[in-house]
């Protein structure tokens, strides 16, 4: 493998581990859902690269599919649900923005450390990617910890899953109809959550899950 | 030529088709009973034909057989070698015998459909576990026996104490799976094949070893009843219906045996020498304990449990010697020591079964296993007391039933230890003598109080009153058995010759051929050492016997005198001052109680001028299941106590439990060296 391709693969895991921070202190709803969007051109523009590289064609529908869905159709119905809901409004994080971005750094620092060294003997590009995967994972967990809004773990969840995709196309021969089914029930996933929103907001006249937590009589 | 492992195959699917048309049929009072008990007495009948053709034409060679069934990459091995055709023979003449039983004591079944179905699966399911070739049948067969038990331990549910005897009964057998599992895992090592055949081929590290040999002994043990695993045990066994104790104790118990003797003898490969002292200790202590406790019980079928733990302890003793001898290279000792094992399994479950079959007519016949209610039974039960206290004898290791010859096989490998070389074995092995003396000494005091205080005096409560002699079904089974005890003590040669081919694949050696010797003696070594005759003193003892009443009744005055019975002193002579079955344990219970049960004995003399009686009252401690298992109890409750909180978390709160659980684990692997 020539030099350029290796440092083109390396410089767009790496991009989506950089909006994968971007997505930690960001404040506002609609500035969270564009950054999420931005991360799934990002996936798309890797998982293209990764198609071109590995000489795969059916990477190439991933990428198609990351592209349609998750950088268009999930923001768009995301930015709707936040207009019916009408939650233009700061998003409370539960934790300081300086603490989750020390924890972010950790994250990254602890998965590189794990993955060089469970894989020494892998090939160099799927150990890198491996090492920016398990990063985007963690900091998704991390969104979505450290949010209160049930809209933006959403969001962390949905960059959580880019997470998985990054991986699993970086592992060599993994079949199109696993990615697809990924997808799908990413997408099913979303349709049920944003259903699950509908629902709470109309008992509880809020998406803040600590409302879910007054409803069961417990304490935050 | 269908081989014999899928014969008794067909067996095993048999009874498991009773077991489902017992479902049916168990609704049916009456003709449903005696349909279920005569198939399953004729399987066990077909399967031992099996058997036993096979042991008459060639035991050694291994019959095997598979199924598709279980895991998809194994599948269900099954394997009849002379190790499984032995236990196989044991646990279908129990369970023929306990059919035979049931024909005429499941008709006094109050619950028949919590019965029928279950025993058949029962006796299938221990038909499996030891055919079974490979671990994971092996362990679901006998996940699938524990199941099936508790089910019949359960089957009168709503009797005070049942509940809890079966929930003591669940929890200990999920643990013993639980360390079978784990000792498998063992066994499979890295490569994870889980069949028998590859488990032999490997060697596990002495490490390995060690743990498989401790596992084993948590896991069989457990099911055996070794103390201090042993709590469920005097529970479970008494709760189930009498015909299914019997089965219980006298065949379940030795399935357990198997499994320590399959895995330790025959898969494990070479223990090193101490796991032979850890086996005889824990056996000694079984021994012993299991006595007192049965000497302290004064409830009939309890009382029979707490011997079967005395005597799982006895085999653990025997099987403890042989892995000494097979560590140190002496293959005939630990051949014989393995033989009187074998022995004093095959003779636990003839006379354990027949005193359970008795215990239960006596259940039948007044609705008591209090033996403080009984007595004076031998008048109206004329039958069933002769065959229980054959029964008695025999366990108390009296010549020339069966029971001695075993104990003695035992006592003549005891004999071998001084040409052991580890002194840790020469120290322990006849301090482990004394204590299975001991143990034997306190079975016969134990067995005299079992039969003189139900079927001697006079009776205690007015319950004996309508008491009348059993169906003849019931009396055969117990005549067949006591009849086995008899000729398995007067033709021992003839067993020790058949566990030959059993003792030959294990431990590469044999004892002497018994049956060559003149007179049906035994010669475990050789004649100058010892020999046992049990024709001879069966001879003595029935001439002696014969003879003397004869004189007594030739030459004895024939003047009839009539004068009042002797009152021992005591004024007024009624059924409570006789001997009881507490006071009768009273003696022994001053010499071991104070250590043994914390026991504690307070006088209440009235005051100076009163007339009003005194008062003896006895305080007496479990002492294992106080110092060991309820601390556990404690601890558990006290965390899940605590735990309780983590069922009431925010969603966010659990969501980064997750995820520092998961930070957590990485950080462990990424600073794992």
């Amino acid at each position: 493998m020539n030099g350029l391709t290796f440092d083109i693969a390396h410089l767009l895991a790496g991009g989506l581990v950089l909006v994968s921070f971007m997505m930690l202190y960001q404040d506002r709803l609609f500035a969270l859902i564009n950054v999420f969007a931005l991360h799934a051109v990002v996936l798309a523009l890797s998982v293209a690269w990764q198609a071109y590289i590995q000489d795969a064609h059916h990477l190439y529908v991933t990428a198609a599919i990351a592209l349609v869905f998750k950088a268009i159709v999930i923001p768009v119905g995301l930015h709707r649900i936040i207009q019916r809901l009408g939650i233009h409004r700061d998003i409370e994080t539960a934790v300081g923005i300086g603490p989750t971005m020390l924890g972010g750094i950790g994250l990254v620092a602890l998965s590189m450390v794990l993955m060089l060294r469970v894989t020494p003997e892998a090939d160099p590009l799927a150990r890198e990617d491996l090492a920016f995967a398990l990063s985007i994972i963690l900091l998704g967990l991390l969104v979505m910890v450290t949010r209160r809004n049930a809209v933006s773990q959403v969001v962390g969840f949905m960059s959580l899953e880019n997470g998985l995709v990054l991986a699993a196309t970086g592992a060599k021969g993994m079949p199109l109809v696993v990615e697809i089914s990924v997808a799908f029930s990413i997408l099913i996933a979303f349709i049920v959550i944003g259903v699950f929103l509908f629902r709470i907001r109309e008992r509880f006249d809020s998406v803040d899950v600590g409302a879910l937590d007054d409803y069961r009589g417990e304490h935050r | 030529m269908i081989s014999s492992a899928a014969v008794l195959l067909w067996g095993v699917a048999a009874l498991l088709g009773t077991a489902v048309l017992a479902v049916s049929e168990s609704r049916r009072s009456g003709s449903g009973t005696r349909l279920i008990y005569g198939l399953t007495l004729g399987i066990s009948a077909a399967v031992l034909l099996v058997l036993a053709s096979r042991i008459a034409n060639d035991p050694v060679t291994p019959s095997t057989a598979a199924l598709p069934l279980g895991l998809p990459w194994i599948g269900a091995h099954f394997r009849l070698d002379a190790l499984s055709t032995f236990f196989l023979a044991v646990v279908n003449f129990g369970g023929a015998m306990a059919s035979l039983y049931g024909l005429g004591y499941g008709r006094h079944e109050s619950a028949p459909h919590r019965v029928l179905p279950f025993f058949p699966a029962f006796l299938a399911a221990m038909n499996l576990v030891v055919m079974a070739d490979d671990a994971f049948t092996f362990l679901l067969s006998w996940e699938f026996m524990s199941l099936a038990s508790w089910a019949l331990v359960m089957a009168h549910h709503r009797e005070q104490d049942n509940a809890r005897a079966g929930y003591i009964y669940l929890v200990m057998a999920s643990f013993g799976t639980l360390a079978l599992l784990l000792a498998f895992g063992l066994l499979s090592g890295p490569g994870g094949n889980y069949t028998f055949e590859a488990m032999r081929a490997a060697s596990p590290t002495p490490l390995a070893t060690a743990f498989v040999l401790a596992l084993m002994l948590l896991g069989a043990g457990s099911k055996a009843g070794l103390v201090p695993l042993h709590v469920w045990l005097p529970l479970a066994h008494p709760a189930a219906p009498s015909h299914v104790s019997a089965l219980m104790s006298g065949v379940m118990t030795k399935v357990a045996v198997y499994g320590f003797i399959r895995v330790i003898f025959d898969l494990l490969g070479e223990p090193a020498w101490w796991s032979g002292v850890v086996v005889l200790f824990l056996g000694g202590l079984t021994a012993v304990l299991g006595i007192l406790y049965a000497l302290m019980e004064k409830d009939l079928k309890r009382l029979l449990a707490y011997s079967t733990i005395e005597n799982v302890g006895v085999i653990f003793v025997s099987l403890g010697l042989a892995l000494a001898f097979r560590a140190n290279a002496m293959p005939s000792a630990a051949a014989l020591a393995l033989t009187a094992a074998l022995f004093h399994v095959l003779n636990h479950s003839f006379f354990k079964s027949l005193l359970f079959f008795g215990a239960g007519a006596v259940l039948t016949a007044t609705g008591e296993r209090d033996m403080e209610k009984l007595g004076g039974l031998i008048h109206r039960m004329p039958l069933t007391s002769f065959a229980f206290l054959v029964g008695c004898v025999a366990i108390s290791a009296l010549p020339p039933f069966n029971g001695f010859v075993s104990e003695w096989l035992a006592f003549q490998a005891i004999l071998q230890s001084p040409d052991l070389p580890e002194w840790g074995l020469k120290v322990m092995v006849p301090a482990v003598g004394g204590l299975l003396a001991l143990s034997a000494a306190l079975a016969a005091a134990c067995f005299v109080k079992a039969f003189g205080i139900t079927f001697l005096g006079r009776p205690r409560s007015a319950a004996v009153e309508p008491a009348h002699e059993v169906d003849r079904y019931s009396l055969t089974a117990m005549f067949s058995l006591a009849a086995l005890c008899l000729l398995a003590g007067i033709v021992p040669g003839l067993v020790i010759d058949g566990l030959s081919s059993v003792t030959l694949p294990l431990i590469g050696s044999r004892m002497p051929v018994q049956m060559a010797q003149p007179w049906l003696s035994i010669v475990p070594i050789a004649t100058s050492r010892s020999s046992y005759n049990g024709l001879l003193v069966f001879l003595f003892i029935a001439f002696s016997a014969a003879a003397a009443a004869y004189a007594i009744h030739r030459f004895a005055s024939h003047a009839i005198r009539r004068g009042p019975a002797w009152g021992c002193g005591f004024a007024d002579v009624t059924p409570s001052s006789q001997y009881t079955a507490v006071s009768f344990a009273q003696p022994i219970r001053r010499v071991f109680g104070t250590f043994a049960f914390r026991a504690r004995e307070t006088v209440e003399m009235p005051p100076p001028g009163q007339t009003g009686p005194a008062r003896l009252d006895v305080e007496m401690h479990d002492v294992i299941w106080e110092t060991l298992y309820l601390p556990i109890g404690k601890a558990l409750d006290f965390a899940t106590d605590h735990l309780n909180h983590l069922q009431f978390l925010t969603i966010r709160r659990y969501l980064t439990l997750v995820f520092l659980f998961l930070v957590v684990l990485l950080l462990v692997l990424a600073l794992w060296p």
